[in-house]
């Protein structure tokens, strides 16, 4: 009897919140559906879930081949985001690997030392950083926006975080074994990583993805933008045509759904691990 | 195998051993394990920050060459406390705040319990409340903006159907805006919050449910006397989290509003932003920055002695 009555007032809340996450998916579902449709029925109420006439083609071709260059822009984000988490990964990685496995004076206070940092925004620095790299020549180039994003203390603190857990014993079989620590970093540490490298990967590439500040202060040239500032072009030539508007929004996000759907495992207990040890 | 191999390689001759010491040769390659990272901080916030602590000091509209800079004193701060922009600015702050961490985290406590063990289809709740937290803020905030549409959007239409004859304008009125986009970012962000509450509940054990249970407590009990007390670690995380971030709150008021209208809906960030990229009043940009950087550092220190204190 208990068991039933629990499942019964299991599958209550399952609904109820059912019902909740439904106001989660709406906008989604809107968007997907103005996305096909002609101009005048986006706004048009009650909301025709399904469009009874659909004006995708001409929605899409506006997009993709319309005045905004958002395959250039689609080129970009997709360059500068493989890039950057790349450079994060091999950086923040090498930082790890001092942290936890070599031994040497200094390296608590400075593991200190950078994690105090964690507390300057960068919006407090951003107008020193627009001078330098003004200064560098860099100003309007995508080199700018890969070095603002390319150092994260906060993926260090995840991998060393990791690394802890990785038994001393592997290291001392590689010593014995004659391999120096750089050979040992690549070939043990590196493999060992693997899991938590691919949740810092994911992650990294979907916030440089959505990445807005960087590229609104230090780019100019329409044909370097990314997607997020795309978006503003988008917003400025179709004002007040919402269906392109929810054809560029969808194909902003859509890259971001496949790599989330896929790897939701991933991607959550990535958040949620710099959430416990934060 | 070792010997095999021969004993004087270029390694070797290159390292005589007197001075490379294991411990030696340790220290040099952890250092430059470390230089690119201590390098990139060092220039992009250290010296940053004390460089525009003293751009704070002077005037300079960046046009005019290093050799423009002029010498200030505290002009600028004095001139920024005058400011009502300002001051609009971080009385809309605050109004942010209020908005968007108090509400969302008791929302995603309450969310967090129910699907840590309470629903069926655990990972379809995860997923559907995470999806908006990982999309583009920006295409979120455009969908975001034609559902708001003040006449013809669906929540108006919505809400006239409903016989609410005048609904608010949401974004294009000043006394909504903020409200507006205080829902979306917190629509956005509330997966995350979820997800780290999630994971704080998997580390409670079972047991003390179960000896309650025996106890004869009800659900509301065990709430508000196991899962509040032992989730208080994750609370003050997400509490300190979510409070420096609604002060850094920057890239969805920029897209939607640009801080109007009438000014309703602007905040610090974009302060330092209209005047240090779009006026180009560096000097004056840099003394809000610092303002903006004094206030995350206040934060920090109150609510970690509150922590310490509590401990």
């Amino acid at each position: 009897m208990l068991f039933i009555r629990q499942n019964i007032s299991k599958l209550i809340t399952t609904i109820l919140m059912g019902v909740l996450s439904i106001f989660f998916l709406i906008p989604f579902v809107w968007m997907i559906s103005s996305a096909f449709k002609y101009e005048k029925d986006v706004m048009r109420f009650p909301i025709a879930w399904i469009p009874k006439s659909t004006n995708v083609v001409y929605n899409f071709k506006a997009v993709w081949m319309g005045k905004v260059p958002f395959l250039h822009v689609y080129f970009n984000s997709i360059k500068i985001a493989v890039i950057v988490t790349c450079i994060t990964l091999v950086i923040s990685t090498m930082a790890a690997y001092a942290f936890t496995k070599l031994r040497f004076r200094g390296r608590n206070l400075v593991f200190t030392a950078l994690l105090s940092f964690m507390i300057i925004p960068d919006q407090a620095t951003l107008i020193p950083r627009f001078m330098l790299i003004r200064w560098l020549g860099l100003y309007d180039t995508h080199v700018a926006l890969i070095f603002m994003s390319m150092f994260s203390i906060y993926f260090t603190f995840l991998l060393r975080q990791f690394m802890v857990g990785i038994s001393d014993e592997y290291l001392e079989a590689a010593k014995i074994d004659g391999a120096g620590q750089v050979r040992t970093f690549a070939s043990i540490i590196i493999p060992l990583c693997q899991p938590v490298l691919a949740t810092v990967a994911i992650i990294k590439f979907i916030w440089s993805w959505n990445d807005y500040q960087n590229p609104l202060i230090f780019l100019q040239s329409k044909a370097l933008y990314t997607i997020p500032l795309g978006m503003t072009l988008f917003r400025d030539d179709y004002t007040t045509n919402d269906a392109i508007m929810m054809m560029a929004s969808l194909s902003a996000i859509i890259p971001l759904l496949i790599l989330f759907v896929t790897l939701q495992k991933q991607v959550i207990s990535g958040i949620a691990l710099g959430g416990v040890k934060g | 195998m070792e010997s095999a191999k021969p004993t004087i390689t270029p390694e070797r001759l290159q390292m005589p051993s007197k001075f490379w010491t294991p411990k030696r040769k340790e220290a040099l390659i952890g250092w430059l394990f470390l230089a690119p990272e201590i390098i990139g901080m060092l220039l992009l916030n250290v010296f940053a920050l004390g460089f525009s602590l003293y751009l704070s000091f002077t005037s300079w509209d960046l046009l005019s060459g290093v050799s423009g800079i002029k010498f200030l004193g505290l002009d600028n701060f004095i001139h920024m406390f005058q400011d009502p922009t300002i001051m609009k600015a971080l009385k809309n702050n605050l109004i942010y705040t209020v908005l968007t961490v108090p509400i969302p985290m008791a929302i995603s406590l309450v969310l967090a319990v129910l699907i840590h063990n309470k629903v069926f289809w655990k990972d379809y709740f995860k997923v559907v409340f995470f999806i908006p937290y990982i999309s583009s803020i920006i295409a979120i905030a455009a969908v975001w903006s034609a559902l708001f549409h003040p006449s013809l959007g669906p929540i108006n239409q919505f809400l006239m159907d409903l016989g609410i004859s005048s609904p608010p304008k949401w974004l294009v009125d000043p006394k909504t805006s903020l409200l507006a986009i205080a829902i979306i970012s917190s629509w956005a962000g509330l997966g995350y919050t979820i997800i780290i509450y999630l994971a704080g509940l998997t580390s409670i054990s079972n047991e003390l449910y179960e000896a309650a249970e025996i106890d004869g407590a009800t659900s509301i009990t065990k709430f508000f006397k196991i899962t509040i007390p032992l989730l208080r670690s994750t609370t003050f995380f997400l509490f300190i989290t979510m409070l420096i971030g609604s002060f850094k709150v920057f890239d969805i008021i920029s897209y939607l509003t640009g801080g109007g209208p009438d000014n309703s809906s602007t905040v610090i960030v974009f302060r330092i932003y209209q005047e240090g990229f779009v006026n180009y009043n560096m000097g004056y940009a840099s003394a809000i920055s610092w303002l903006l950087f004094a206030i995350i550092a206040v934060i920090t220190a109150i609510t970690w002695k509150f922590r310490n204190e509590e401990d």
